[in-house]
């Protein structure tokens, strides 16, 4: 009896020596922008990674939108509580650098098998996850821009139905004889909507690397919002609506571009490949995946979010942080979690695992996102990102709208965003 | 209204001569002091949240926007004049003076037509009550998202039924003519049924031996109203007309829920705006500055009522 007693209180006290000298808590704030239980496969993945990491614990924070969570993210640091690792937008790198907030994973994940790490992944994510030398995201729920069309609608105008328009001509041939109108001339289906609202510049950016225009240096420092390219992608957009009226006139909501489509109101869409469970449990028709259609070249930009590392002053959390980085990024993971939501898995050899094997045998849809990657380019992303952002989405609705044309709108929102730039050019 | 005048406040001697049973006559407070403890609580809150705030966003307009972990400099009266020289800013401006010039009318109109009804004795009156009342009790962001729906183009609520008449369909939030007008029809939607209340309350107030006299003077239905019904609640009147004048500039929820401010800033109001700058530009300097003016306008609205148009009311 004493023994026993005698051996619980050693028992006891090694535990109670031991947890604070072992146990590393790190704090992971991560958005979801997709539908699906995000929280309890996150939740999912964190316990996983205790079981085969016992002296790390990750508390998982799910802090909302992407906008939502970098507001969460930049305040909690303000007031001196920053999260050790956060999933927030590619774009917000520059952001994120300049106030301070972050630190390159390179400083950390040094070591000869780190480095391989960081050269695992896709390099068109790693466009927007690099710059000054160092990389600072890393790639984790990233998309890009792929066209939805509806099968039966195309067999029913008579166009081929295994076939997505491949260039810009086809998107306005085909649209025209997608559309179909009512007795009283109204407009029942369209041939296509590209979405307008919040964040326009997204699927612009489509159609500018489509028409061979780059739209931000690698720096970050600078903006071709006139560039010759450009501005014809905006005068073909706003045709889309305006002259060949195959698009609805005016703002698409980016979030009932979906149910449009389900609701037969237009037969193609352009949205993300995080869309694509959705597509895939509500249409009620059969429905195609298609890469971006091209002009001097095919592409789209890419999207979504990248795993950062806060900064801060212990070096044990930091490297938990950066297990628990490469604990997310592993092959297998990296294919669960594109699996699950739709994303596009992060790096070449997630592709080859059993389970995405299986999963695109069945699906092959979902391996069109991965074909476009390698025309992929780097999402819009600058410093001071937001504003100089804001000025081209607001010339783009402008022309939308019909309120301005493409050159002088595109010329006032240069002007605006070389005066924000100026301060970062050296 | 003046619950801090002169009239009701305890005057010294009052206190001096009150009986305390528990405490000897040395250790009684002075009565400054105790009058200033039992404020104490509300000035402790008001001032941890709103005046320390307001003072504390006023000194940051005067200073850039922080850069990492470097002091802001002083940059004096700079904001102001980036903001005079800001379209958006214009914009929101001229967006919200718009917004409230329609909206506060329509909304007091439609409030005192809503009270007239359901003050006389029509059947179902209590049920017209709680429908007229019923946009209130709803959360702004679940009635944004039920408008959501009224407005979609093509097969929305509005957009059916303007289709099963014949006519071209409308994307009321995709165009910039239609998308500020889309988001008062919400507000006033809204709030007309709460300050339905005010005027019920009111009219209920109004002596019936006014009513018998103009029925004895055989006076018309418009006569009785311009007469009797409107003068009477004028003080109703300006109090919901200050208050729905505040809320007018404090609109934010319905914009973030509707439009972000899309198309192309046609639905910025002041204070999205602000919450634009400061959470998504993350420039605080600017923000400071905006929220000053927000302010000042604010502010400018409460003295009005307070100074001028107090007088000029008839209270009984």
């Amino acid at each position: 009896m004493i023994r026993r007693g005698f051996i619980t209180a050693a028992l006891l006290a090694l535990t109670l020596a031991r947890a604070p000298a072992f146990a590393t808590e790190i704090t992971f704030y991560y958005p979801i922008a997709v539908g699906g239980p995000i929280t309890k496969i996150v939740d999912r993945y964190a316990e996983e990674f205790h079981k085969s990491h016992p002296d790390i614990t990750v508390k998982p924070v799910y802090t909302g939108s992407y906008q939502d969570s970098i507001v969460k993210a930049m305040t909690a640091a303000k007031a001196g509580n920053a999260p050790d690792v956060a999933v927030l937008l590619s774009t917000d790198m520059f952001t994120l650098i300049d106030n301070e907030l972050i630190v390159p994973w390179d400083d950390t994940a040094s070591a000869g098998e780190d480095k391989a790490w960081l050269k695992a992944f896709y390099p068109a994510f790693m466009e927007n996850s690099q710059t000054g030398g160092h990389t600072w995201g890393i790639p984790f729920q990233r998309s890009t821009i792929v066209q939805y069309w509806n099968k039966d609608a195309f067999k029913a105008a008579g166009l081929d139905p295994d076939k997505a328009p491949g260039t810009w001509d086809e998107v306005v041939a085909f649209g025209r004889k997608l559309v179909k109108r009512d007795g009283g001339g109204q407009v029942t289906q369209w041939g296509i909507e590209i979405p307008s609202s919040g964040f326009p510049y997204w699927l612009f950016q489509a159609l500018t690397t489509q028409n061979g225009a780059i739209l931000a240096s690698r720096e970050g420092t600078k903006v071709a919002y006139d560039d010759p390219k450009v501005i014809a992608a905006a005068q073909f957009f706003a045709d889309l609506g305006q002259k060949d009226g195959v698009m609805p006139k005016g703002i698409i909501d980016w979030g009932t571009t979906p149910n449009d489509f389900f609701a037969l109101k237009t037969a193609i869409i352009w949205t993300t490949t995080g869309n694509l469970t959705n597509v895939r449990s509500n249409a009620k028709f059969s429905f195609g995946v298609a890469p971006m259609p091209s002009r001097v070249r095919g592409g789209s930009p890419t999207g979504g979010g990248n795993i950062y590392l806060f900064r801060g002053t212990d070096k044990a959390k930091q490297a938990a942080a950066v297990e628990f980085a490469r604990f997310l990024t592993t092959p297998d993971l990296a294919a669960d979690w594109g699996i699950a939501t739709g994303y596009v898995a992060t790096r070449p050899d997630a592709w080859d695992t059993a389970a995405m094997k299986k999963y695109v045998a069945g699906f092959p849809a979902a391996a069109v996102a991965r074909d476009q990657l390698k025309e992929a380019v780097a999402e819009l992303s600058t410093h001071d990102n937001q504003r100089v952002t804001k000025a081209l989405n607001d010339a783009l609705q402008a022309v939308l709208t019909g309120a301005k044309p493409p050159k002088p709108a595109l010329d006032a929102a240069q002007a605006e965003a070389t005066r924000i730039l100026a301060r970062y050019q050296h | 209204m003046n619950l801090n005048s002169s009239a009701e406040r305890p005057s010294p001697d009052a206190l001096r001569a009150s009986p305390s049973p528990r405490r000897g006559e040395g250790t009684r407070l002075n009565p400054h002091v105790q009058g200033w403890l039992l404020a104490l609580p509300a000035v402790a809150l008001l001032a941890t949240f709103t005046h320390v705030p307001a003072v504390k966003t006023i000194i940051d307009s005067f200073f850039a926007t922080p850069r990492g972990n470097h002091a802001a400099p002083f940059v004096g009266l700079d904001q102001y004049r980036a903001m005079l020289a800001d379209p958006i800013f214009a914009r929101a401006l001229e967006n919200n003076v718009i917004y409230a010039l329609i909206t506060v009318p329509l909304a007091i109109a439609i409030a005192l037509a809503m009270a007239l009804v359901v003050n006389a004795c029509v059947t179902g009156r209590a049920a017209l009550r709680l429908a007229f009342f019923t946009p209130t009790i709803l959360p702004m962001v679940a009635a944004a998202n039920i408008w959501l729906f009224f407005y979609t183009p093509d097969y929305g609520l509005i957009n059916q039924a303007i289709r099963a008449l014949g006519f071209a369909g409308v994307n009321f939030l995709g165009d910039p003519a239609t998308a500020l007008p889309a988001l008062m029809a919400v507000t006033v939607w809204k709030e007309a049924g709460f300050f339905m209340i005010f005027f019920l309350a009111a009219l209920q107030q109004v002596p019936p031996d006014l009513h018998e006299a103009a029925r004895l003077e055989n006076a018309s239905r418009w006569q009785v109203f311009c007469r009797i019904t409107w003068p009477m609640v004028m003080p109703t009147t300006l109090f919901v007309a200050i208050n729905a004048l505040i809320n007018a500039f404090r609109v934010v929820d319905q914009v973030i829920a509707m439009t972000g401010g899309d198309p192309n800033n046609a639905t910025t109001l002041l204070l999205f705006y602000i919450y634009q700058v400061a959470f998504s530009f993350w420039d605080s300097g600017y923000a400071a500055a905006l929220s000053t003016v927000l302010l000042v306008v604010l502010a400018s609205i409460a003295l009005a009522q307070f100074f001028l148009l107090d007088r000029r009311i008839h209270y009984r």
